[in-house]
């Protein structure tokens, strides 16, 4: 078993880690504004057709084949000897026109349906209503679980997690913005996952501070918190490295959809990781000095003889 | 009586995962239990949005109208477990497992007018969106209930045309078993009714009784006039998402995924045994029944497994962990602060408890949102990650608690070395 000996002030270095969150979180969007953000097929509206072909195809002449349907696609290799073809559009082509061109695909290539492995298509309408969703379920969450930590802790521990989260959602964005990876559906969901993911971790560390003020509330807080990050470190590396074990086979040999699912969360889970020890307890921290010292502070004489036995 | 309780639990971990592998006596293996979703068996799935401007209950009633005629001719479709759900406000989601012809399925649920009034030579009087509105009344004649018809003016024009061409006699019936003088109404190419006209109609406003005696009873009226008012899709849809997963792919994701699982779940045995010793083997226990509860709660309640779901067990095996993690550290640093291993045990859970209560609370409260607000592969992860949560509470609690103490309380299980504690740090 490990053990980190060494205490670390991480209220001291608070400044430097909010420097560096702050410039990759602006690194990354910006790229991603400037070049633009990669929207899948869900988002902006479009048909994927992922189709056997039995041999190797040239992209070209598949493509003019397309054109000379009225369709404008993005066709690359996949599968054991490329003999699959992933062919993507911005159009989103209905039952009458994907019957269409497959029936022209068919033709050319003497095919049948058969060889069709799948196919995904969306309005243009759909990705509108997706982000309006996502946004959606991203704040209602917030809200409930900032109740929650309120209820159950006090303001300062809520607002602290909820800036926690929003950190981890934008460094996600950053990351998808810097390395122009796919956003679709998948994502989403990773997000909102994260959202859950990221508190939970938060959570375990505010938890200790709060027993903590309990105990030591002679110490200074400064002191306190690093002790109660220190304390519950090894705890949030274990469970960040223990899901992220769960999850990358699953991202090594799990198809697109499966990757687009677990690539996120596995950015997610270590922006989480970062989150609660860097960002949460910090913040939390500032927030004590802006308002004058936590709740907890000199209360609860009783408590504190029992727990020392 | 803990031992024996622990001994027990041990079995029956070990004989739930062989039930679930092998089969046992009428149960088949899990694998062939579980209801696999369209991305892990094939098939077609179609989201479609209703073009109308209705807001409110209005729009509601029509949807869940539209939603029973699409039923209906899914079901038609003769394909297994068809599910017509809506979504959001005004979509409708069709789910087709194992449809192979993909357009021909999304066609047919797609047809508007798919009723009919024909005459008995196969003349069309008028098709469904004429009719204006059918409703169930009092059988004045024969008691009982019938059914009223209302039509718009095109088809009251048709239907007064065609009721006086019966009563002059020139219709010639050409179905057996169809007498001249009646008209049939047909949905999706299959006869509802045929009721036998007696005079002209030239108002658009017909009666249909069952003749005889006794009327048509409540529920016959009912179902009927239903069948006639939805067979007019009362709203034109559009086809806004489609996905076709043919079966390859959907088998190959579906073993892809359970491997990738399997070894997921042996790199965390592995980790907790190494780092934690004998704790981390009460924890590896509690995580296989873990995962048999998982399983076996999608089966009992029906539940489909989808691949997000799939990934959604698999991240919240990640989490079950944690519970444990949060427990285990508390035991060690009780024990490095100076207290016996079976006091630590006690005092550590005592103090892990509201951690995990919290942290785990907070996760289900994300999960409950993702579940009310997204669709589909959303729905289906959200669903996953909240019961392995609860299962995960439950096993780290209970499970691994039942056999920590029975370590704790062994003379010879209960060395430092066994929960992961150095002599040195524990002074």
């Amino acid at each position: 078993m490990f053990t980190i000996k060494r205490q670390f002030s991480f209220i001291k270095h608070r400044r430097l880690f909010y420097l560096i969150s702050i410039g990759l979180i602006l690194f990354g969007i910006i790229i991603g504004m400037v070049r633009g953000y990669n929207y899948g097929i869900d988002f902006t509206g479009g048909t994927m057709i992922h189709m056997d072909m039995g041999r190797e195809v040239s992209v070209g002449e598949l493509n003019s084949t397309l054109r000379a349907n009225g369709i404008d696609a993005d066709i690359v290799h996949a599968g054991d000897n490329n003999k699959e073809v992933i062919i993507k559009t911005v159009q989103s082509l209905d039952t009458d026109a994907r019957e269409k061109v497959l029936g022209a695909i068919f033709k050319q290539y003497d095919l049948n349906e058969d060889s069709v492995l799948a196919i995904d298509q969306f309005g243009p309408s759909i990705g509108d209503m997706l982000k309006k969703n996502a946004v959606k379920a991203v704040l209602i969450a917030s809200v409930g679980m900032l109740i929650y930590i309120i209820v159950r802790f006090e303001w300062k521990f809520g607002v602290a997690a909820i800036t926690a989260v929003v950190h981890d959602v934008l460094m996600m964005l950053s990351f998808y913005g810097l390395f122009h990876i796919t956003i679709n559906n998948p994502f989403i969901a990773a997000v909102l996952t994260l959202v859950g993911y990221s508190i939970n971790d938060t959570i375990v560390v505010f938890d200790r501070i709060r027993e903590n003020l309990n105990l030591m509330k002679k110490n200074k807080l400064e002191e306190l918190i690093d002790t109660s990050i220190n304390q519950t470190l090894v705890r949030s590396l274990m469970t960040s490295v223990t899901t992220v074990v769960a999850i990358i086979p699953l991202f090594i040999l799990g198809g697109e959809t499966i990757r687009a699912f677990t690539l996120p969360l596995i950015v997610g889970i270590a922006a989480g990781a970062a989150s609660s020890i860097f960002i949460a307890s910090p913040v939390y921290y500032e927030l004590c000095l802006l308002s004058g010292g936590p709740k907890y502070k000199g209360k609860k004489k009783k408590i504190r003889g029992r727990e020392r036995d | 009586m803990k031992k024996a309780l622990a001994v027990i639990l041990t079995i029956v971990i070990f004989f739930g995962w062989y039930a679930a592998l092998a089969g046992i006596g009428p149960i088949a293996p899990i694998k062939d239990l579980i209801k696999l979703g369209l991305d892990l068996k094939g098939g077609v799935y179609v989201v479609m949005e209703a073009q109308t401007n209705e807001t409110g209950e209005d729009l509601k009633k029509l949807m869940s109208q539209t939603q029973a005629v699409i039923e209906k001719r899914v079901n038609q479709l003769g394909l297994s477990e068809p599910v017509v759900t809506i979504e959001g406000e005004n979509r409708i989601r069709v789910e087709l497992p194992g449809a192979e012809d993909a357009n021909d399925a999304i066609r047919a649920i797609g047809k508007t007018a798919q009723l009919q009034f024909v005459l008995a030579d196969e003349t069309l009087v008028l098709d469904g969106s004429q009719v204006k509105d059918a409703g169930i009344t009092q059988d004045q004649e024969h008691g009982g209930y019938a059914i009223a018809l209302k039509f718009n003016s095109e088809g009251s024009a048709a239907f007064k045309k065609a009721t006086t061409d019966i009563i002059n006699g020139k219709i010639r019936s050409t179905q057996e078993g169809i007498p001249d003088s009646a008209i049939m109404i047909i949905l999706d190419g299959q006869v509802i009714s045929s009721p036998v006209v007696h005079e002209v109609i030239p108002n658009g406003e017909a009666i249909i009784t069952a003749g005889g005696t006794g009327g048509f009873s409540e529920e016959e009226a009912t179902n009927l006039s239903a069948l006639i008012r939805g067979g007019a899709l009362p709203v034109e849809l559009k086809e806004v998402q489609t996905s076709v997963i043919g079966p390859t792919i959907g088998l190959d994701a579906l073993n892809m995924s359970v491997i990738a699982g399997l070894i997921g779940i042996l790199l965390i045995f592995a980790i907790m045994l190494l780092l934690y010793r004998f704790m981390g083997l009460a924890a590896n226990l509690a995580l296989l029944l873990y995962i048999l509860i998982v399983f076996w709660i999608l089966v009992v309640m029906g539940w489909v497994l989808t691949l997000p779901g799939i990934a959604g067990i698999i991240l919240s095996i990640g989490m079950a962990v944690d519970a444990n993690v949060i427990i285990f550290s508390r035991v060690r640093e009780e024990i490095v602060n100076g207290k016996t291993i079976r006091v630590a045990v006690a005092s550590g859970y005592k103090r892990a408890l509201s951690t995990i209560i919290d942290s785990q609370l907070t996760t289900i409260i994300a999960g409950v949102v993702l579940y009310q607000l997204g669709t589909g592969p959303v729905k289906g992860f959200a669903m996953t990650l909240m019961i392995g949560i609860l299962a995960s509470i439950f096993t780290a609690v209970v499970v691994t608690q039942l056999y920590l103490n029975l370590i704790s309380e062994s003379k010879k299980l209960a060395t430092f070395r066994n929960f992961a504690v150095s002599v040195k740090e524990a002074r």
